[in-house]
């Protein structure tokens, strides 16, 4: 067990030490977080309404709930990466523990999650966001968003593990990730959404992310309704749950994937 | 060095493989490899693309498993204990396994850490190789202002770092130039002498010829002979002569004219008109074909004498060309 944390730390501290080195991961990491809170802040933020409230204030959460989830594809291209430089055929011919590899890589992506948020809430600060709850709220509203992301890493390292090269990655997750953050209420009230959809907003996990980080921070406007569903009366409980489950199910599978790993 | 340890590795072969088979769907990748190796001695993998060189590395280093037969390292078995096999080796590949944003030190100390040492012990004999194998000037840059060569270097390091008993080299110098290929060869050899056990798969009948006290030729899976250099060399029959036609309407006419001077099979690529055999006595057998074929009034556009290739190992072994093996 200690060496498996010894050695998840070694292959994390890899990967924390390429964010200043390749430039494509300074984009992605720093820069897109930033572009996404202004462009959203400023294209989107003067014509869309909430009712009693400000929509600038609102869109954050939603914001940072998207970033992290598409900040978790990092795993399952950073995996694939490493399976097609051949170093995965290195790791595993070294003495090291079998699931380090992933875990290192799921850990290094918190450190490049954390980063996003940090920049994205400087950001946000500038435009007029402000957490308005208490800062315990907020220390939990952040872990909540780090944690999501996390789990959700798990599954894209099962991913980065099967497609035969990085490029993959963003074609293979820009499918499912576009949908499940925008049919949510990251953008808009999930209220204001029609039928089916309103329905898949409610259940979505993105969406109860939002809202509990929204309901921390305290940007629910003012006079907003309870929510009628369940996931969102629930939304932390039910966010965790998501989050908990992804990583029973994902972590191994991933471990194991790994150990199968070939160059391609 | 555990007591254990000492003991596995007294034994008298480093690397020991029974009827190793592997395969891919219909694709058989190996089929019914033995192999011994001494301690403290080299073995040449020799084979063309697809004969399943890789395919043996990866099983003797625990990256796959056969599908049948046993192997030992160091007198461990790779399929029961991978895990105690792993700590005994040091495995450079084809693709130079490297992190090219991380520098040569980083890199280096990164694999010591993995092999279990401390960072700092790791640091230690990540300068120490670097030094021994003179990219000290390089240390502290990113990989990917180095070199092919430069590269590979590192990575062999990387297999050396801590002290394998047993090193795995697949295709070392592959796509390096002659001179980065002397350089590897060089550090290769260093160790060598300190008494370690090297398995290296290579396509050049000269690289195994270089740093093999053993070689195995393999196709198809499979062991077709096995010998030292000198034996190899003896057995396709030392050099060889080429002779270049001007006109492929020549062919059968010269190869009638040559055949007496053929020490072995006769291998004629027709497309560019080209009559290859080997030969006894070089000098003389140049001599006299050139005699002949001036007098039968035969134009060539070439003609000379040659060491044997690995081209050759496989027409004298198989009867066939080896590119024609490749999938």
């Amino acid at each position: 067990m200690i060496k498996m944390l010894r050695d998840a730390l070694t292959i994390a501290r890899r990967n924390v030490i390429r964010i200043g080195r390749v430039p494509e991961l300074m984009v992605f990491v720093i820069i897109q977080p930033l572009m996404f809170v202004l462009l959203f802040a400023y294209v989107f933020g003067g014509s869309i309404d909430i009712p009693g409230g400000n929509y600038r204030e609102f869109l954050i959460a939603g914001i940072f709930a998207q970033t992290v989830v598409f900040g978790a594809t990092f795993t399952a291209s950073g995996l694939a990466e490493d399976v097609q430089k051949g170093l995965i055929n290195r790791f595993r011919s070294l003495p090291m523990s079998r699931s380090a590899v992933v875990a290192g890589r799921t850990a290094s992506d918190v450190v490049y999650n954390l980063l996003s948020i940090i920049i994205m809430s400087i950001a946000g600060l500038i435009v007029g966001w402000r957490i308005r709850g208490s800062f315990l709220d907020a220390v939990v509203a952040y872990a909540l968003l780090l944690f999501f992301s996390y789990s959700f890493s798990w599954v894209m390292a099962c991913l980065g593990l099967v497609v035969p090269s990085p490029e993959v990655v963003n074609n293979a997750t820009f499918i499912v990730l576009f949908p499940l953050t925008f049919i949510a209420n990251t953008f808009v009230p999930s209220n204001s959404l029609p039928g089916v959809l309103k329905v898949f907003a409610e259940w979505n996990p993105v969406s109860t992310l939002t809202h509990a980080v929204r309901v921390r921070f305290g940007n629910l406007p003012a006079g907003t309704p309870d929510p009628t569903s369940w996931p969102l009366q629930n939304a932390m409980l039910y966010t965790l749950g998501w989050a908990v489950l992804l990583i029973v199910i994902f972590a191994p599978i991933a471990t194991r994937l790994y150990q199968r790993t070939e160059k391609r | 060095m555990n007591s254990a340890l000492s003991k596995s590795l007294s034994g008298e072969f480093a690397v020991e493989a029974r009827g190793l088979t592997k395969r891919y769907g219909d694709v058989v990748a190996l089929d019914g490899l033995d192999l011994s190796v001494p301690t403290g001695t080299v073995l040449g993998l020799l084979g063309p693309n697809g004969a399943g060189k890789t395919t043996a590395i990866s099983i003797l280093t625990t990256l796959i498993p056969p599908n049948s037969g046993t192997a030992h390292v160091a007198g461990v078995d790779v399929v029961n204990e991978p895990q105690r096999v792993r700590s005994l080796i040091g495995l450079s590949g084809q693709y130079a396994a490297v992190d090219e944003h991380l520098t040569a030190i980083e890199n280096l100390e990164m694999i010591g850490c993995l092999y279990g040492m401390h960072r700092r012990e790791a640091r230690k004999k990540a300068n120490e190789l670097i030094e021994r194998f003179r990219l000290s000037d390089s240390a502290n840059r990113p990989l990917k202002t180095f070199s092919g060569g430069m590269r590979r270097r590192i990575d062999l390091a990387g297999a050396l770092l801590a002290d394998p008993p047993v090193l795995f080299l697949d295709e070392p110098t592959t796509g390096l130039d002659p001179r980065s290929r002397g350089e590897l060869w060089e550090a290769i050899r260093e160790r060598v002498v300190l008494g370690i056990t090297v398995i290296l798969t290579t396509q050049y009948l000269e690289e195994a010829d270089q740093l093999a006290n053993e070689i195995v030729v393999i196709d198809h899976g499979r062991a077709i002979a096995r010998g030292t250099s000198q034996e190899l060399k003896r057995r396709i029959g030392g050099e060889h002569l080429d002779v270049h036609l001007a006109l492929l309407t020549d062919l059968a006419r010269v190869e009638d004219i040559i055949r007496p001077f053929a020490n072995g099979a006769i291998r004629i690529e027709e497309q560019d008109a080209l009559i290859s055999i080997p030969v006894a006595k070089g000098v003389e057998a140049l001599g006299s074909v050139m005699t002949e074929l001036s007098a039968q009034n035969v134009e060539i556009l070439d003609i000379g004498l040659r060491r044997p290739t690995l081209d050759d190992v496989f027409m004298e072994l198989t009867g066939h060309k080896s590119e024609e093996e490749a999938p």
